[in-house]
């Protein structure tokens, strides 16, 4: 295993983070700080830049400038890839081999034990799917098996670029618990989503727009700044306010 | 560099190809069906057949081998899987050995069936050893596949990919001296084939089935091959970038 330079280091540490994407400057000037342990929600309207960010982050995304430390390394370090789980936002599985068979190969390649392959499988909840070939799935299905791949590699940050797409409110919730309880073991989430109602889940919303951070604060404290009982209202109203601001 | 990766990637790497029984048919059949219906086509000059069954079961491999890597490589960096691949910390070249490792099983089982058909069935003689052209055989799928790999860099579609069959390897295949003694084409022409990795398939394999003895070029072909297919790994390795923009 991979010493840990600090362990009490942020789990995520940007400082003016600049990413050109095919000739547009897609994220300007970023700085944040994710803290260990902490569930991130990162929300933006289409085409802000949070899978972006998130590619950046986990060491994929060729940048411009700036510095990206992760769990106390340079973003993409080789000793820092193997703690970092990653899920891209369309699902990034072998479509022509099993749920199984897929987490059976990322399995190895994190070398987690095969408890650990029934233990993701469980808890994306595609026991009765395990022999299937991925590619005679469902979306949503597929989505949860790119997810799984993620978790055989137990890692300390898990960067998950909409996880919930497409999926009904029930699974909704049991992903957020398995979040929730992946948190309290000190693994720390950064999650972007659409779906407001579970922003509520986070401790902190990072809220984007046009490649900038235009606000980072609890769920509470977003409905309190922007006087509204909703958070749906709230992002409105900030994406509004910065809108008439530019 | 990780062994445990390495093997992991070759495994994963077969059962996909395993799974698919069309490319199972492309990898095992096709070359054999070929061949077959070559020696029927030659059916009134069995002397001709003779003369080029045995390096088809070379050149036939370099073909397969090309199409099958260049789509399926295609396939992991438009799936998605290898921006997965790249976060994680699994080395660039525990990848490509491991592809290299399952393509190249199953290019030796291409070689032998053909080479059973060909040398077994078909009884075609063979000038020297049998085991040489497989072993040729191998080298020239091997160096098919590092280059379709190579290859699949610059296509984005699959549609793209197969496109460099008739554009890369088409023309390698006409002037490497198969169809035409290479001394006989225009000056030019002859220059490129010179610079073309197929042509010293062909030589190694041409120098295994003529009569006489073998000698030292054909050593220096197989270390041409040899350095082209380490060159075009080199190039693979690069064009795997663990950012992309
Ligand atoms: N491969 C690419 N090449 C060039 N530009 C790109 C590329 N990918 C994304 N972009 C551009 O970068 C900007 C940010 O894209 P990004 O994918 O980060 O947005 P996003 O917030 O994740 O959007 P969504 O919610 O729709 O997923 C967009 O304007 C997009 O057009
Ligand atoms: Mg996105």
């Amino acid at each position: 295993m991979a010493t840990e330079p600090d362990p009490r280091s942020p789990a995520v540490s940007v400082a003016d983070l600049r990413v050109i994407r095919g000739g547009t400057v897609v994220l300007p000037d970023l700085s944040l700080k994710v803290d260990r342990g902490e569930v991130v929600g990162l929300l933006g309207p289409s085409g802000s830049g949070k899978t972006t960010l998130m590619r950046s982050i986990v060491g994929v995304q060729q940048v411009a400038a700036g510095t990206l430390t992760v769990l106390g390394l340079p973003a993409g370090d080789r000793d820092v890839r193997s703690r970092v789980g990653y899920v891209t936002q369309a699902a990034s599985v072998y479509n022509d081999l099993t749920v199984i068979e897929n987490l059976q190969y990322f399995g190895a390649l994190h070398r987690a034990p095969p408890d650990e392959i029934n233990r993701a499988i469980d808890a994306v909840d595609l026991g009765e799917f395990a022999g299937r070939v991925v590619g005679s799935l469902s979306g949503g299905q597929r989505g949860r098996v790119s997810l799984a791949a993620a978790l055989v590699g137990k890692p300390n940050l898990l960067v998950l670029d909409e996880p919930t797409v497409g999926l009904d409110p029930v699974l909704r919730r049991d992903l957020w618990a398995t979040f929730r309880s992946l948190a309290s073991d000190g693994v720390t989430l950064i999650v972007s989503s659409h779906v407001m109602d579970e922003a509520d889940e986070c401790d902190s919303i990072i809220l984007l727009r046009d490649g900038k951070m235009i606000a980072r604060d609890t769920p509470q404290g977003l409905r309190d700044s922007t006087g509204t009982t909703d958070l749906e209202d709230a992002f409105l109203r900030l994406i509004e306010r910065e809108g008439d601001l530019t | 560099m990780s062994a445990h990766a390495t093997l992991a990637t070759a495994r994963r790497v077969l059962r996909q190809l395993l799974r698919d029984r069309r490319t199972v048919g492309l990898i095992v059949v096709v070359p054999s069906f070929l061949l077959v219906i070559l020696n029927f086509a030659f059916d009134s000059q069995p002397s001709t057949f003779d003369r080029i069954a045995p390096t088809m079961v070379g050149l036939i491999p370099f073909i397969t081998m090309f199409i099958v890597t260049s789509i399926a490589m295609l396939r992991e960096r438009t799936s998605g899987t290898l921006e997965r691949l790249m976060s994680m910390s699994v080395a660039k070249l525990d990848l490509m050995a491991g592809y290299a490792i399952a393509f190249g099983a199953a290019a030796a089982a291409e070689v032998v069936v053909a080479a059973v058909v060909v040398f077994g069935i078909l009884d075609t003689p063979a000038d020297h050893s049998v085991a040489a052209i497989v072993a040729v055989g191998v080298l020239s799928a091997v160096l098919g596949m590092v280059m379709g790999l190579f290859v699949s860099a610059f296509a984005t579609t699959e549609f793209q990919a197969v496109q460099f069959m008739p554009a890369f390897v088409l023309p390698q295949l006409l002037i490497c001296g198969l169809f035409v003694d290479r001394s006989r084409m225009a000056g030019w022409l002859e220059g490129i084939a010179w610079a073309m990795p197929l042509t010293y398939v062909y030589d190694a394999l041409d120098r295994l089935t003529s009569p006489g003895s073998i000698g030292g070029l054909f050593w220096l072909d197989l270390g041409v091959i040899a350095g082209a297919a380490l060159v075009s790994l080199a190039l693979g390795a690069v064009t795997l970038r663990r950012r992309t923009p």
